[in-house]
């Protein structure tokens, strides 16, 4: 590439030809302030408050404003960022943003890390100097999980580029056009201008994309930190907090710490000051459903029926298939999710061991996803008439309350989760990642497989079976940030296809050819759990894989890395056996089409 | 001598207000890559106070056909038939449609060319060319963000060409020789012989006002360019020639009322602000509440219309102050003067 030289406030700067103004400005310590754009995204320009003076090249032509974000560097272009005409235009157009967004800053879990207040101190912007034109916006609530608020909106257009070209979901549109134009759910995509074509139905799946890629928090997760609040105030309910793989990699960013960084113990540390009474790691259901999800994988293969079998612990996936394509409910895995198996657990075995009421037990799950709080309002997944998860809320919103509750989270002695659904191995990690439900599944189908079992339960009849069983631990070809990841692989003199879709976007060539595979693991978000829709923001590729290394460090060093070597997990699973009906409702589920 | 250098040499310039050397853009799309290309004739004439295209079109659609199959021929010169021009597009105003569909479709048969209609709500921004490419394609009608220019990501990503009626019109009579340096003018407004001209493109206004025995007898100003976004001038600075797409609106100064004139402007682009950039979409918004204030705020009015010209994604939001900012500083030092010298206003 080729490198030029340009002048920024009449400093004198050597940068690579094809870089924005923005990016070599910020590179070189220049803050240009941005709202709509998006490293995930290319820009788009609309926001207009990172606009910048230049002159074309050494002082040919009129100096113009220019988007910094959208306009590459020229040689010998003359870059200022400080005139008159700058700073006017830029804080107007913030200051008109700013009567787009109707503040409601004392219920906004966006309150202590929101970019227009920022804007605001920094630029010492009123906020108030036109008056609120969108008071009487709506607000659009999708199930119990997502929500869009047009009182907030600044339209940037983020959340629609999230929904049709990221996710293909395109269940966003936008309506009317100037001061008129919104973003509302839309229930048909009409295909203009082939206007002939049946309308095809659409609906939202509650990945939430949309609130991660939101600058201003108008997409947000339909907010439930309140009700935990409250629960937490009430003695006489025992609170059980369960925390999910990802949480643990992503949390940090929300204090100011690097990406990836692994906080488990601090997670458990604060839920703890937090005034939960007790506090499971959600990696234990996660090695339940690894076992109950390979022991049916080596069923499906053995019956040669069923294939291929999808994993459901996603639930926007779950969503996407029972609306979408219900003729493949069938190829899901009965398998209920990592929250599920870990709460049905905590509310059945726990409950029994501890002996306290069902009654009295209320379970909230920190989950780096709002289709999980659609997932735990399931009735499907009750058990004995109650609900398994009383309360989801996301990363951000435990964040919030750390920060509300002036917990110094970074500076907390960690911690180590209640046994004994507390510890997990190095399998239950990764379904943080997409392809890692597929890895741990695969650690102990082989083990299965090879040792010849149906059930992780039987345990090994002859034991010379045991010397054959040094099954795979890694399997590679599952992991990193591609688009759809496939091998073929072979366990125990059996062939199989398998493939993992990272983010939903990427399905529709999957599901063009169905045949070609045994087993296909699904992830709504983009690089799976660590990036879904309840995660920090910022949340970038680059995070992502920041966030996805760690889960990788964290399986690497667990003393166990398969699922079926946790013996407190098999115990629980023992546990169930003699159960009858019980082991049902807390280990398997069915699907019903919803269109 | 090649069309490209008879249009170079005849200097020609597109005829849709910008005024961008034709051969410039044409060479432009013939050194872009693409598998396919296309020729967009921009037949949507949505400026108020403009008819010289639908008057072409009425009068010499075949010339302006023979351009367009010129500009594919141009562009389909190449060295393998995989980089031939696919298909001409005419974006045709709803109305002029209604007119003359039958006319052009037969004009148009075993052609590469066809008609697609502007829907009759694509308002004024459904005229601006990313526009235009948007519209055809079925996405929503506003304007891209450029670059990438349509010369290279036209239609559906192919290098495009788009030119104005008027522009396909001038090189079918550049390629047959017939071009005399003429252009089209549409006269409108408090006049008495309204109507679309072609004359010498060199004429000042105020000699255009005269051969077309339009010069008005009463106090007046005129706006140069289009209703909307054209420029408002007085009566004494008319001696230059008409810039854009050759418009000129007559206004008595008697007979309108000059806040219900500014008022008409900016609800005009208030009305077809498409809402992609804040400094428009917000901007215009702002711009009619303040006007419409007993007490108007003209500091910040005019910071808005500054950073509407300066900030805004695309030539609407550009030329949405033009007629407010000329008019303040060229018509209305003149009637405060009349109302000071005659107290009668």
């Amino acid at each position: 590439m080729k490198e030029i030289k340009i002048k920024i406030n009449g400093r004198e700067v050597i940068c690579n030809e094809g870089k924005t103004i923005m990016q070599v400005a910020r590179a070189n310590g220049v803050d240009i302030p941005g709202l709509c754009g998006h490293a995930d995204f290319s820009p788009k320009a609309n926001c207009r408050i990172c606009v910048v003076e230049i002159t074309p090249s050494a002082g040919s032509g009129q100096a113009k404003l220019v988007t910094a974000c959208s306009t590459q560097v020229e040689d010998g272009m003359e870059i200022r960022t400080d005139t008159e005409r700058v700073k006017r235009s830029r804080n107007l157009n913030i200051e008109l943003i700013f009567a787009e967004h109707i503040e409601k800053c004392p219920t906004c879990v966006w309150r202590v890390n929101c970019k227009l207040l920022e804007l605001a101190d920094k630029y010492k912007i009123e906020i108030t100097k036109f008056s609120d034109r969108k008071g009487k916006r709506k607000i659009y609530k999708f199930a119990n999980a997502v929500e869009i608020d047009g009182t907030q909106c600044v339209d940037c257009r983020n959340c629609l580029e999230a929904c049709s070209n990221l996710q293909k979901i395109n269940y966003l549109g936008l309506k009317g056009k100037g001061i008129n134009q919104e973003i509302v759910p839309v229930n048909e995509k009409s295909v203009f201008p082939f206007i002939y074509k049946k309308a095809l139905k659409v609906d939202c799946i509650y990945c939430g994309q949309c609130a991660v890629y939101c600058p201003v928090g108008a997409a947000q997760e339909q907010t439930h930190w309140q009700l935990v609040e409250k629960v937490l105030r009430d003695k006489s309910k025992v609170v059980v907090a369960q925390f999910a793989p990802s949480i643990r990699v992503s949390i940090g960013e929300e204090f100011g710490l690097e990406h990836g960084k692994i906080m488990s113990g601090q997670v458990v540390a604060a839920l703890k000051r937090l005034g939960f009474n007790y506090v499971f790691d959600v990696n234990f259901g996660a090695d339940i459903t690894t076992m109950v999800e390979a022991e049916e994988l080596v069923q499906r293969i053995k019956n040669s029926s069923g294939l291929p079998m999808f994993t459901s612990c996603c639930p926007a996936w779950v969503k996407y298939i029972e609306f979408y394509r219900p003729d493949l409910m069938s190829n899901l895995t009965t398998a209920r999710s990592p929250q599920m198996h870990s709460a049905g657990l905590i509310k059945t075995y726990w409950a029994e061991k501890m002996k306290i009421s069902v009654k009295n037990i209320v379970v909230v799950s920190i989950m780096p996803c709002t289709a999980k709080k659609f997932e735990a309002g399931r009735a499907e997944l009750k058990i004995g008439g109650n609900p398994p998860v009383d309360y989801v809320i996301t990363t951000r919103e435990l964040a919030w309350l750390i920060k509300k509750n002036k917990i110094n989270f970074s500076k907390l002695k960690s911690a180590a989760a209640d046994n004994p659904l507390g510890a997990a191995s190095g399998a239950a990690a990764i379904y943080g990642a997409t392809g890692g439900v597929m890895e741990s599944a695969l650690r102990t189908a082989e083990y299965l497989l090879m040792t010849a079992q149906d059930s992780v339960c039987a345990g090994v009849k002859e034991k010379n079976k045991l010397k054959f069983c040094n099954s795979r631990i890694e399997f590679k070809d599952m992991r990193g940030q591609d688009g759809v990841k496939e091998a073929l692989i072979e366990m125990a003199g059996k062939k199989l296809r398998i493939a993992a879709v990272n983010g939903i976007g990427n399905i529709a060539p999957i599901l063009k050819k169905l045949k070609d595979y045994d087993y296909v693991e699904v992830m709504a978000c983009p690089d799976g759990c660590i990036g879904g829709g309840g995660q920090p923001i910022p949340t970038t590729a680059a995070i992502r894989k920041k966030r996805l290394e760690a889960l990788y460090k964290i399986d690497v060093k667990s003393k166990i890395r398969r699922a079926h070597e946790n013996e407190e997990a098999v115990g629980a699973l023992k546990w169930l056996e003699g159960k009858g009906r019980l082991k049902n409702q807390v280990l398997y589920t069915g699907y019903k089409k919803r269109r | 001598m090649d069309i490209l250098s008879k249009i170079k040499k005849a200097n020609l310039v597109g005829r849709g207000g910008a005024g961008f050397p034709t051969a410039k853009k044409w060479e432009a799309v013939k050194n872009a890559i693409g598998d396919k290309k296309y020729v967009v004739c921009n037949a949507a004439e949505g400026e108020p106070g403009v008819y010289k295209d639908g008057y072409i079109l009425e009068h010499f659609a075949d010339r302006v056909i023979d351009g367009m199959k010129i500009a594919i021929n141009f562009l389909s010169l190449g060295d393998a038939r995989d980089r031939s021009a696919e298909k001409g597009y005419i974006f045709l105003n709803y109305n002029y449609n209604k007119k003359l569909n039958k006319k052009l479709t037969v004009s148009l048969k075993d052609s590469k060319i066809e008609i697609f209609v502007k829907p009759i709500n694509a308002g004024y921004i459904g005229g601006e060319e990313s526009a235009v490419l948007n519209t055809i394609e079925g996405r929503r009608i506003e304007p891209r963000l450029k670059p990438p220019f349509p010369t290279t990501n036209g239609l559906w990503g192919y290098p495009t060409l788009i030119n104005n009626v008027e522009t396909f019109y001038n090189v079918s009579l550049v390629a047959s020789g017939d071009y005399k340096n003429k252009r089209f003018y549409t006269i409108t407004g408090d006049c008495s012989n309204e109507g679309v001209y072609e004359l010498p493109d060199n004429l000042t206004i105020e000699k255009l006002l005269n051969q077309t025995k339009n010069y008005p007898k009463f106090p007046f100003f005129a706006q140069i360019g289009g209703l909307a976004s054209g420029e408002a001038l007085n009566s004494s600075q008319l001696k230059r020639q008409a810039s854009g797409v050759g418009s000129i609106a007559v206004y008595s100064l008697g007979k309108n009322n000059f806040k219900k004139v500014i008022k008409g402007w900016l609800d005009f682009f208030a009305n077809e602000s498409c809402g992609q950039c804040t400094p428009c979409r917000e901007g215009t918004y702002r711009l009619n509440e303040i006007f419409s204030k007993e007490k108007i705020d003209w500091v910040l009015f005019n910071s808005l219309l500054d950073n509407l010209s300066d900030t805004s994604l695309c030539a609407l939001g550009g030329s949405a102050p033009i007629a407010i900012k000329s008019f303040m500083k060229n018509v209305y030092p003149q009637i405060y003067k009349s109302v000071t010298n005659t107290t009668n206003l």
